[in-house]
């Protein structure tokens, strides 16, 4: 009994992942501040490169860290990218939130 | 040598090319120069291959030379290639020849005009385009010259677009052509669905196995294609219009090259003609030798000069019509060169006349322009002799071929053929006597001022006297003395050598039937004489047949009345059905979007809860795959 | 009683970054603030890059550390600064209405669900073959992770390292013509804003 327990299983850094995926998930649904959506989305990152480096240790394969270094790169260009729309919108409007923002509606 | 034939279509096209960036700098008359080099460079060319196919063995004289693959779809694959044989090279040299001649003259001859480059670029292009045609290796590639000589002419015959009457018989000539083209895209459908190729050198080796009546429908239909091309019954009507061009495209398209492509093709497309049933070339020999004769009934009573050389042109063209139907391809051929040198030479003669009466056309106002025009005036007598069919000239030998192998395939159509020779005779001398001698006519109440005529430039006269030479040796080509004398029988061998029909009359017979064309030419001329030199008999010109026995106003008003209407009601279905089918199915687009429209509310969350959604509904599928 | 027996430290690690992880994404969603938010960000990033260690990939906790937490974090944290919007956002309703709220907590409910469900109907072990040890791009324990991960960027994904250059420098391009002040004659008019002259659709 005590033995499993001690036993870290590559399950629990999944479990684990799913539960940080899914907290970014309903925080970006959840909040209006377009900043805050975005700290979601990077929570959302996280919890997926936590799977690949677990998946890289549990099937002994060295590119699935190679991978987190790509999503780390894309993340930061999308940061750059994202902070820059929001510097842009909310200096035109400082109370903006993302509710705000609705000029391309159909 | 042969390897240089690529250099024959594209000196003309580099020409072209040239004039088309630089020609309104070059301006006149440089860039006619560099159009006349263009095509003599072409002729140059045209003419050492032909010394290299001459030093080949009779039964190697068959090249076929690949630029490139054009098409390759499946099974489908069309190569851009050059046919070398001596078919194609006669053609090449003939063109080249002739079109060098005539761009000379048009120097002069559109002297002033101030689309001068304009016109080179054009005829640098037709003279290309004019070259694939027959040099082309396959049937499309035949087809793409056949377009581009169809678009040449539309641009020629309405070059002085802004008179309405010139851009409408462009027009007709283009929309009468398209009819005659449908014939030959199914001539070329049908072929590739027979013989799975497009290439000469295939479908005319497989044509023997072609099934008769396969072969008999792709021979008409080819015929559809050359009618149109070569102004035949019932297709003829746009050539007559087509005089509203200049002069020296009336002579070089509408006479000499491109209306004699249909003839080409029939001539290139023998075997499968052979291999179709009889009435086939009945049919062709029949619409040939009608066409002739409609077409010189008309002619009688014509009063513009041009308008009977574009009449005569028709009824000519009918006569190498009825050499192919007869199976007398070198005939044809014959003919064909022949009437492009004294019908090149007549229209350059009569364009000559043109401009020396400063723009004036109506024979009626003309008379004894001999003294004035010494040399226009023996040149084109010259061509009147030769059309005329009076020995030693060079239409004689090539007609009396044809009436001869028409009168062994049946004796009828020998008989309106030569009442055709005889018509021809005379309305050609009407011409001549109207033109030439005669009082002077220029100066009546109305023109009281008229100018002096005066003969033309030197670069007017040159082409002219060469043609007149040509006009009256061209005849030593195909001499009926035996064998030995039959030059261009034996050069065309190794091209129609198995579908040609032998001559089975005797000796005496032949002559016999030369005799008597000859007489009917001079029975023609001589009542001309009478009529229109000595005025000793009125002149039988009944209208109906100026008005083209009214064949031209009875399609217009059929064509205005119930045609139109037909039209009308085909337009109406297209608007009502076939476009309210299509704007149906944009207005219930646009509808449908203008509702779905709403979806996008611009609120990203709303769009996130999208994506998350769709992600759980891809999680679930997933999981059912795997574990259920 | 051998409860601490069981207590590898492993089992200690995973359980401490584990805990500091979920509660500082909490802390992302349910902080008012956006500037607290963003420290509780620092937390999950900083747990997360502890289990990186866990799992030995060293260099990548290293670069989760620099990357994230030293320049990605910062960079929110300056924006929030300059831009001062960094007041306290009413969390108690929502503007798209209460569905927005039910349907985010079913969907993050079947997005933890699912996978979850997943990895117990296989036995707490995820799919997916193992490659032999001897695979080039197996894990080989004795060499530093770095050394392999780089020969790994650099040669089997050589043309995507490549191209990531590229988006950086799109990136960089973007957010300078973005942030650039822009000049009143450069706006451009909004087609589907009906003027008055116009008549509506």
């Amino acid at each position: 009994m005590t033995g499993s327990i001690a036993q870290v299983t590559p399950a629990w850094y999944l479990v684990l992942a799913s539960v940080v995926f899914a907290i970014g998930a309903v925080g970006l649904l959840v909040r209006r501040n377009p900043l805050v959506m975005f700290m979601c989305v990077e929570l959302m990152l996280n919890a997926v490169t936590l799977t690949f480096v677990t998946f890289s240790r549990m099937l002994n394969d060295v590119n699935g860290q190679t991978v987190v270094v790509f999503v780390l790169v894309v993340a930061a260009a999308e940061v750059v990218v994202g902070l820059g729309i929001i510097v842009a919108l909310l200096r035109k409007q400082p109370t903006a939130t993302a509710d705000d923002l609705t000029v391309l509606k159909g | 040598m042969l390897d240089l034939v690529w250099l024959v279509p594209a000196l003309p096209l580099a020409g072209f090319l040239i004039l088309v960036v630089l020609g309104r700098r070059m301006g006149e008359p440089r860039a006619g120069w560099l159009a006349t080099a263009m095509c003599g460079g072409s002729f140059v060319v045209t003419a050492i291959v032909m010394v290299a196919l001459v030093g080949e063995e009779e039964e190697n004289r068959h090249h076929v030379l690949t630029l490139f693959e054009w098409i390759k779809v499946g099974g489908f694959r069309v190569e851009l290639g050059f046919l070398v044989d001596p078919l194609s090279i006669t053609m090449a040299l003939l063109i080249t020849g002739i079109g060098t001649l005539i761009h000379l003259y048009s120097i002069s001859y559109m002297h002033g005009d101030p689309k001068f480059s304009k016109f080179f670029i054009y005829m640098n292009l037709f003279v290309f385009s004019m070259l694939i045609l027959v040099l082309g290796s396959n049937m499309l590639v035949t087809f793409l010259g056949w377009e581009g000589v169809g678009a040449c002419s539309y641009l020629l015959i309405a070059f002085w677009f802004s008179k309405d009457a010139n851009a409408s018989a462009g027009k007709k000539a283009f929309v009468t052509n398209r009819i005659g083209d449908w014939g030959f895209m199914c001539a070329m459908f049908l072929t590739f669905a027979t013989v799975g190729s497009l290439d000469y050198s295939v479908v005319l080796e497989q044509a023997p196995l072609i099934a008769p009546a396969t072969a008999t429908a792709i021979a008409l239909l080819l015929f559809l294609g050359a009618c149109g091309k070569s102004a035949q019954l019932p297709l003829f009507v746009w050539l007559p219009d087509a005089m509203a061009g200049p002069t020296p495209v009336s002579a070089l398209i509408h006479a000499a090259t491109m209306v004699t492509a249909g003839v080409y093709l029939m001539t290139r497309v023998s075997p499968i003609l052979t291999q179709s049933y009889d009435w086939a070339p009945s049919i062709i020999a029949w619409v040939g030798v009608i066409t002739a004769l409609f077409a010189a009934t008309i002619a009688l009573a014509q009063t513009d000069i041009k308008k009977v050389l574009a009449y005569s042109t028709v009824s000519q063209l009918g006569f190498m019509f009825l050499a192919i139907g007869s199976g007398a391809y070198v005939a044809a051929i014959f003919h064909m060169i022949t009437h492009a040198f004294f019908k090149a030479l007549l229209f350059l003669g009569a364009g000559s006349v043109i401009h020396g009466m400063h723009d004036e056309q109506d024979m009626r106002r003309m008379g004894n322009l001999k003294k004035y025009m010494p040399i226009t005036a023996a040149t084109f007598i010259v061509g009147w002799l030769a059309i005329a069919g009076v020995p030693p000239f060079a239409g004689f030998w090539s007609k009396d071929e044809i009436l001869l192998s028409a009168y062994e395939k049946n004796p009828a159509l020998w008989f309106v053929g030569l009442v055709t020779a005889l018509l021809t005779a005379f309305y050609m001398s009407r011409q001549v006597f109207m033109v030439f001698f005669g009082e002077e006519r220029w100066r009546d109440a109305d023109h009281a001022d008229a100018p002096e005529p005066h003969e033309s430039p030197w670069k007017m006269t040159l082409p002219l006297v060469v043609l007149a030479g040509l006009a009256t040796m061209a005849g030593i080509l195909n001499l009926p003395f035996g064998n030995r004398t039959h030059f261009l029988e034996r050069w065309l061998e190794p091209v129609v050598g198995e579908s040609e029909h032998t001559v089975t009359a005797a000796a005496s017979a032949q002559i016999g039937l030369a005799a008597l064309a000859v007489v009917g030419s001079l029975v023609g001329v001589a009542v001309a004489y009478r009529i229109y030199y000595q005025h000793k008999m009125e002149p039988v010109e009944p209208a109906i047949m100026a008005e083209g026995w009214k064949y031209d106003t009875s399609i217009a008003a059929f064509m205005g009345g119930p045609g139109r209407e037909a039209f009308e009601a085909t337009a109406t279905f297209d608007g009502t059905v076939i476009d309210g089918a299509v704007n149906g199915v944009a207005t219930l687009v646009s509808g449908s979007g203008t509702k779905l429209r709403k979806v996008q509310n611009g609120f990203v969350r709303t769009y996130a809860l999208g994506v998350a959604v769709g992600v759980v509904a891809l999680l679930a599928y997933f999981l059912s795959r795997v574990t259920f | 009683m051998n409860l601490l027996e069981g207590l590898t430290p492993e089992l200690v690690v995973f359980v401490l970054a584990g805990a500091v992880c979920i509660v500082g994404a909490l802390g992302v969603v349910l902080n008012a603030n956006p500037v607290h938010a963003a420290l509780s960000l620092v937390a999950t990033l900083f747990g997360v890059a502890v289990l990186f260690l866990a799992q030995e990939a060293n260099f990548l906790a290293a670069v989760q550390i620099i990357v994230y937490a030293g320049a990605i974090v910062v960079l929110f944290l300056f924006v929030l600064m300059l831009l001062g919007v960094d007041r306290a956002e009413d969390l108690s309703i929502d503007a798209l209405g209460r569905g927005q709220r039910v349907a985010a907590g079913i969907v993050g409910l079947g997005i933890l669900a699912l996978p979850l469900l997943a990895l117990a109907s296989t036995g707490g072990e995820a799919t997916g073959a193992r490659p032999p040890t001897t695979a080039p791009n197996a894990i080989d324990k004795t060499t530093p992770d770095i050394n392999q991960l780089g020969e790994s960027l650099f040669t089997t994904y050589l043309l995507a390292f490549e191209l990531t250059s590229v988006l950086l420098v799109i990136a960089v391009v973007g957010a300078v013509v973005l942030a650039r002040k822009v000049k009143r004659a450069d706006y451009v008019e909004d087609p589907l804003v009906p003027t008055v002259s116009e008549a509506p659709r």
